[in-house]
């Protein structure tokens, strides 16, 4: 693991009428195991089927079915768990939850209460200014997810889709260890972009792959840590923010007024931004938790957790540091080519394709591949509303026009060109370069022909630059790229212009 | 030809087998006995049908001679398993109408040797009980009346439709669970074996569930051999149970050897308790006697937390019924009531759908898991748990087998008890430490009492070691000759 250079961020205060107030905030994050099949039975997890099709009795609590633990999700749990730099917990015990819901077909959830799979962990949080903010993880668990409710189907009864219940769940409980939403926002980028680089969780949060519930409280700086809400239904990293900032506001006006806070869990209202009050602390259930005695303590072997360990991918943290001190990239772009796994895989790809077509080492060619991507090919995915995965242009054909560029059989702004006709049309750059005639003119003869042509025809602009004006070579060039449709090699050209003019 | 009802299981196989009668005949018999002792109420639903089919199904597998362990023998199940297409009630109104859609791993194993159902046997409400009178479906009659006494008396429960079934004859055998000695209780109650395994032994899926950590299927018979029988059919490994164990299962018939020379049984004088009758003392000391006399070596044990099993187990096993029932709720199958809005419906669907004793547990087992009250109940009850299980396993130490008596009493008469829970509970004294701590138990009919009703000893083994306790089982039966048999008074 690489260690990411820490620029503590200072906590951005709020102001209120008797003072600065400091904001603090923990994150209970909701991540769908990504598996093909539940956490106890072997039913199906598609997302969007018909409802109560991916229902085995184990999942509607048939009398006398029980639950068998789906390994692939502890591996996954596991493998999360190293991702956030977490102690694995080599035995841990399922609980079961008890409340009565409809969409809680067996009157119990089973979830892991006081022995979670895994321990202590930490996220480093990349800040828009460039600093880190480290998030410690409190503990990640496994749990079921339960089915669905909907009340809209009926006048008068309310219809339940079993379809989600008993889907694998993993819980991640941060540290109150965020000053601001925008610091609670970047968690929950960063903590998607590492699921996602581990393949546990798609990350998707409008399908509900991945769910936050904010913890938020203030305090008046050095104080103790003040009265916490909860606020739940926080499901885009918008309305994250834009809860924090009302709750924050609402609870610093309450405490300025007198009044104190009082624990309890809100709801967050996306249609107009407020949190409203859904159940005190005493109105709270009691979930009369116990060792589900169905299922065995989990008991897992150092071994299991090492190979599991082996097989981890790099992540996001440990992938930038190396693009900046093996591929020589600058921080920023850096940062933006590990944001997503699909565009540094692609990226990867890319520079990966171009050193093999030229020959030449991975740090001298990093820097300018980067600009390529992260300028040419974001800017017009970004503008077409498209993800990398829909580029029309594959990462090897991307290389083959950087390698065209590279070894001047195309000039630079040629290469742009050449580039958005790629994205348009889907085809192959030396095709289109072929194609068009936009070879670069290298070949001293054919452009000494044009050199010589445009001198003749402007004595005038020769004039001023035989005077003192050099700026007015620009004026030659220009004609002569004019001419020759871009394709004359600029260095050549200039060389050329240089010994005529002054000839 | 005797009555093909009189036979043992053990015999019923090797008469099918010599194809001295067919499965078909023993099964036409058996469901004539099973009709005409419905006044016993030992069945919630009889399957004479699918009895028929299957009993003619073994006759064509015997004719191929393809006779599988228990071709063509017909058994009750207790309604506690589920049973593909068969209605599965646990005694219970909320279940009444309920019919599973699959087959519990224990009944697919013994239809799979070649077992022919005949009914699905009454019990105690989800097996809440030691007499039989919590069923939703009717009390159960013991077989056996005092001479002289016609008044009814309880078969025992939980399994009381099972052991009634088989001591009155219209069964070979039967299915059992016992979650703190329903198996047991009711064999000593009804004149008949009954073994409790050990705890994953036999798969619970497709059982409807009481109390998870103690909850074992096993089986129930005249005799210890046909019980050897019947348990190596229902045991084994299943994964889609995460608490049974993956360990192969014994020829237990082969295990009756009939020597038990050496053999140390220890007596745990803690079982001795206050109140109990003399004539039990009596048998159990004589049930020492025989055992001595076959070769064993009797020795006293140490079981210093016996007192402290049935408070443990009386928290224990309703927390987690009050978990496990918690699933009954109106809105997938079973009984629903119709109610103004959700907490209507729940209260009015579990109000009506559970009896007494059911919501008592629950109500016992919510207060019992409540926060604030968690540790000073459950979490202590689970340390007493364990030290019960350490007591056990010193005791294992020293000897190999243990004998007590089974319960504390002969047959209650209907209703003595019904009033009085702790009395009720009390009949689970002796059966309650072994499954607290996991342990095979075994109940062999040892006698009458002075009034004529039966009696039965107990013997506890080793986790998984139900060979020991058979073969000890065996020499008990053997030295009891145990031949009494109830009046049949209910064919009148």
């Amino acid at each position: 693991m690489v260690e990411a250079v820490s620029i503590v961020p200072t906590p951005a205060l709020l102001k209120g009428e008797t003072g600065d107030w400091e904001l603090v905030i923990g994150l209970e994050v909701h991540a769908q195991v990504t598996s093909n099949s539940k956490l106890f039975s072997g039913a199906a997890t598609d997302f969007g089927s018909e409802p109560n099709s991916q229902v085995s009795l184990v999942d509607a609590a048939f009398p006398g079915m029980l639950p068998v633990i789906n390994e692939f999700c502890v591996e996954q749990a596991v493998r999360t768990g190293l991702g956030i730099e977490a102690e694995i917990n080599l035995r841990s015990v399922f609980d079961r939850k008890n409340y009565f819901y409809p969409d809680l077909p067996a009157g119990y959830q089973i979830s892991q209460y006081k022995q979670p799979i895994v321990g202590e962990g930490m996220v480093h949080v990349d800040l828009p200014d460039g600093s880190v903010r480290s998030v410690g993880i409190e503990r990640l668990h496994l749990e079921q997810d339960a089915g669905k409710s909907l009340h809209d189907q009926h006048p008068k009864n309310t219809y339940v889709d079993l379809n989600r219940s008993g889907i694998a769940l993993m819980e991640i409980v941060s540290k109150p260890d965020m000053r601001s939403g925008e610091e609670a926002g970047a968690y929950v980028r960063k903590l998607r972009t590492i699921l996602r680089y581990l393949g546990t969780c798609d990350g998707n949060m409008e399908q509900g792959s991945l769910r936050c519930d904010v913890n938020v409280s203030v305090r008046k700086p050095g104080d103790k840590l003040g009265t916490r809400c909860e606020i739940k239904n926080v499901n885009s990293v918008r309305y994250l923010q834009q809860a924090v900032d009302y709750e924050s506001r609402r609870q610093i006006e309450e405490l300025e007024a007198g009044r104190p806070i009082k624990q309890e869990t809100r709801l967050y209202d996306a249609n107009t931004g407020t949190t409203r009050s859904m159940r005190s602390k005493e109105e709270a259930h009691d979930y009369r938790y116990f060792p589900d005695p169905d299922l065995q303590p989990l008991q897992l072997t150092a071994d299991y957790v090492a190979r599991i360990k082996a097989t981890l991918p790099e992540l996001p943290d440990a992938k930038r540091a190396r693009l900046e001190s093996e591929l020589r990239i600058a921080p920023y772009q850096a940062r933006v080519l590990v944001a997503e796994k699909e565009s540094a895989d692609y990226f990867e790809a890319f520079v990966a394709a171009v050193a093999k077509r030229t020959g030449k080492p991975l740090q001298d060619i990093g820097q300018d591949c980067a600009n390529v991507v992260v300028t040419e090919l974001f800017g017009i995915l970004n503008k077409e509303g498209k993800p990398i995965e829909a580029s029309p242009i594959s990462a090897d054909a991307l290389a083959s026009l950087q390698a065209l560029k590279m070894d001047g059989t195309i000039s630079g702004p040629t290469a742009k060109k050449v580039f958005e006709e790629m994205f348009a049309t889907g085809k192959d750059a030396a095709a289109i370069v072929e194609e068009k005639g936009l070879k670069q003119v290298s070949d001293t003869g054919a452009l000494e022909a044009l050199v010589d042509k445009v001198i003749a025809e402007n004595p005038k602009q020769v004039e001023q630059f035989r005077g003192g004006k050099e700026t007015v070579i620009t004026f030659f060039i220009g004609q002569i790229m004019k001419l020759s449709r871009g394709t004359a090699n600029p260095g050549l050209l200039n060389e050329l212009l240089k010994k005529k003019l002054q000839g | 030809m005797a009555d093909l009802c009189d036979l043992t299981l053990a015999e019923a196989r090797d008469g099918i087998r010599a194809k001295k009668f067919s499965s078909a005949e023993l099964t036409r018999a058996h469901v004539d006995a099973m009709i005409s002792a419905r006044p016993l109420n030992a069945f919630i639903s009889e399957t004479p049908v699918i009895a028929k089919a299957m009993a003619d199904e073994s006759d064509k597998r015997i004719a191929r001679g393809e006779a599988r362990a228990l071709e063509g023998l017909p058994l009750a199940i207790k309604d506690l398993f589920c049973t593909k297409g068969v209605r599965t009630t646990a005694a219970s109104h909320i279940l009444e109408p309920f019919v599973p859609t699959y087959e519990s791993t224990v009944t697919s194993k013994l239809w799979a040797d070649g077992a022919v159902m005949l009914g699905k046997a009454n019990l105690d409400e989800f097996a809440m009980g030691s007499s039989n009178e919590t069923s939703y479906f009717g009390p159960v009659e013991n077989p056996w009346r005092k001479p002289g006494d016609n008044r009814a008396r309880v078969p025992g429960g939980s399994s009381g439709g099972s052991a009634a079934a088989v001591a009155a004859r219209f069964a070979l055998g039967a299915t059992g669970t016992d979650t703190g000695g329903s198996i047991r209780q009711p064999a000593a109650f009804c004149g008949i074996a009954g073994i409790k395994p050990t705890y994953g032994r036999c798969s619970r899926w497709g059982i409807v569930a009481f109390a998870s950590s103690l909850d074992q299927a096993g089986p129930m018979a005249r005799t210890v051999k046909d019980c050897a029988i019947l348990l190596r059919s229902m045991s084994g490994f299943d994964p889609k149970d995460s608490t049974s164990v993956d360990m192969p299962v014994p020829d237990y018939e082969k295990a009756l050897t009939g020597n038990i020379k050496g053999l140390k049984v220890g007596i745990p004088e803690e079982y001795r308790v206050d109140g109990m009758p003399a004539e039990i003392d009596a048998m159990w000391r004589r049930g020492a006697d025989w055992l001595k006399a076959a070769g064993a070596i009797i020795k006293p044990v140490k079981l210093l937390l016996t007192t402290y099993a049935l408070p443990t187990y009386y928290i224990v096993a309703p927390a987690e019924c009050s978990s496990n029932l918690a699933r009954y709720d109106g809105v997938r199958f079973g009984l629903r009531t119709k109610g103004d809005d959700l907490t209507g419906m729940y209260e009015g669907t579990r109000g009506e759908g559970f009896g007494r004793e059911v919501r008592r547990r629950i109500l016992i087992g919510t207060y019992v898991l409540s926060a604030g009250y968690y540790d000073a109940y459950y979490l202590k009850a689970q340390r007493v748990r364990a030290l019960i299980a350490r007591d056990f396993a010193n005791a294992f130490n020293e000897v190999d087998v243990l004998l007590t008596p089974t319960a504390p009493s002969s047959a209650f008469a209907r209703g003595e008890k019904s009033a009085d829970p702790i009395a009720m509970y009390l009949n689970d004294v002796f059966t309650v430490p072994a499954s607290l701590a996991g342990l095979p138990g075994m109940s062999v009919p040892a006698g009458l009492s002075s009034d004529g009703l039966p009696l039965g000893l107990q013997l506890i083994g080793r986790a998984y070691d139900e060979e020991t306790v058979l073969r000890t089982a065996a020499v008990l039966e053997e030295a009891a000759q145990f031949e009494a048999r109830p009046p049949v008074w209910w064919k009148q």
